[in-house]
């Protein structure tokens, strides 16, 4: 399995997604800069938590412009699969891969810290090592995590099964619920909390490591 | 020409700051305070002549970058 992170300056969670993905897959995924404008043959590609471009003018906004976006989103519209992580999300909705937007927390507040998810969809390639209706806890660290979409955009992603997280208690007045999503085709996922952060023993739970470990396994031919 | 460029979010869309600006200026005694509604205003500096053109120049910058249309409403002035 080969996986590339794209790293934006302000990008902060590209090692530890680095680390996940080495532990799951046996071999480091390849880091492309925002700059560059080529990737290679890949089989995932990851959007990394941090603060891209200082979330100058919107979280995300500056990032989906970036010259290497031009690709991804061409990779992604041809089927690799796209992971975003908390601002990879911001930026994947920027970039018009997924509807709605990401707006400031209702509370006004940065909320940091462990939350429980339901998971709604159990699929390939990213949860379908989880069950539907399971209970998992991932961390969420943002300011700018409240998903909002038009009436008609929710109840479409409700309807084509397309929620793939939705709080159990909801930090920050997300339409709802929603802590994930992902695009029409399901190869696309968008996710505030971070899977990452909670997948290894040392790091006060693993409930993440079952979504690297089962894009290792869906992603491995 | 300069394009005075006034984006702000979309009626029915929540505006937290927007609220917690309202109930800080009823904090500092100013009564009468209604709706407040936070936004953002851009100039952007362009080398163009024709008014209609820049217009449609800062018009297209709102779309593809300036604005997020999902929330938001922008309104453009060309001055200059």
């Amino acid at each position: 399995m080969r996986a590339a992170v794209i790293v934006f300056p302000g990008s902060n969670c590209d090692r530890d997604v680095a680390v996940a993905l080495e532990h799951a897959m046996g071999r480091a995924p390849q880091m492309i800069w925002h700059a560059d404008t080529a990737l290679p043959a890949l089989d995932l590609i990851v959007i990394p938590g941090g603060f891209s471009y200082g979330d100058y003018l919107r979280s995300g906004a500056m990032a989906a412009h970036s010259p290497i976006m031009r690709e991804v989103v061409a990779r992604a519209k041809k089927g690799t699969p796209l992971l975003g992580i908390c601002n990879g999300f911001q930026v994947l909705t920027e970039a018009g891969l997924l509807p709605g937007v990401l707006m400031r927390n209702a509370g006004l507040k940065f909320v940091c810290r462990d939350v429980d998810l339901i998971v709604e969809r159990a699929a390939a390639p990213f949860t379908d090592n989880y069950r539907k209706g399971q209970v998992v806890r991932f961390a969420i660290a943002n300011m700018d995590g409240n998903y909002f979409a038009d009436a008609a955009t929710l109840d479409r992603l409700e309807g084509e099964g397309r929620v793939a997280f939705r709080y159990v208690s909801n930090p920050n007045g997300s339409a709802h619920d929603i802590a994930g999503i992902v695009n029409e085709a399901g190869n696309v996922l968008g996710m505030m909390p971070h899977p990452e952060r909670l997948a290894d023993k040392a790091l006060g739970g693993e409930d993440g490591k079952a979504m690297f470990n089962g894009l290792a396994t869906a992603l491995t031919a | 020409m300069k394009a005075r460029i006034h984006i702000t979010l979309k009626q029915g869309v929540l505006d937290p700051q927007g609220k917690a600006i309202g109930h800080a200026l009823g904090q500092l005694g100013f009564s009468g305070v209604g709706e407040v509604r936070q936004g953002k205003y851009i100039e952007v500096e362009l080398a163009e002549t024709d008014r209609a053109r820049a217009t449609a120049a800062a018009e297209d910058m709102c779309r593809k970058l300036l604005a997020n249309t999902v929330i938001e409403d922008f309104k453009v002035e060309v001055i200059g």
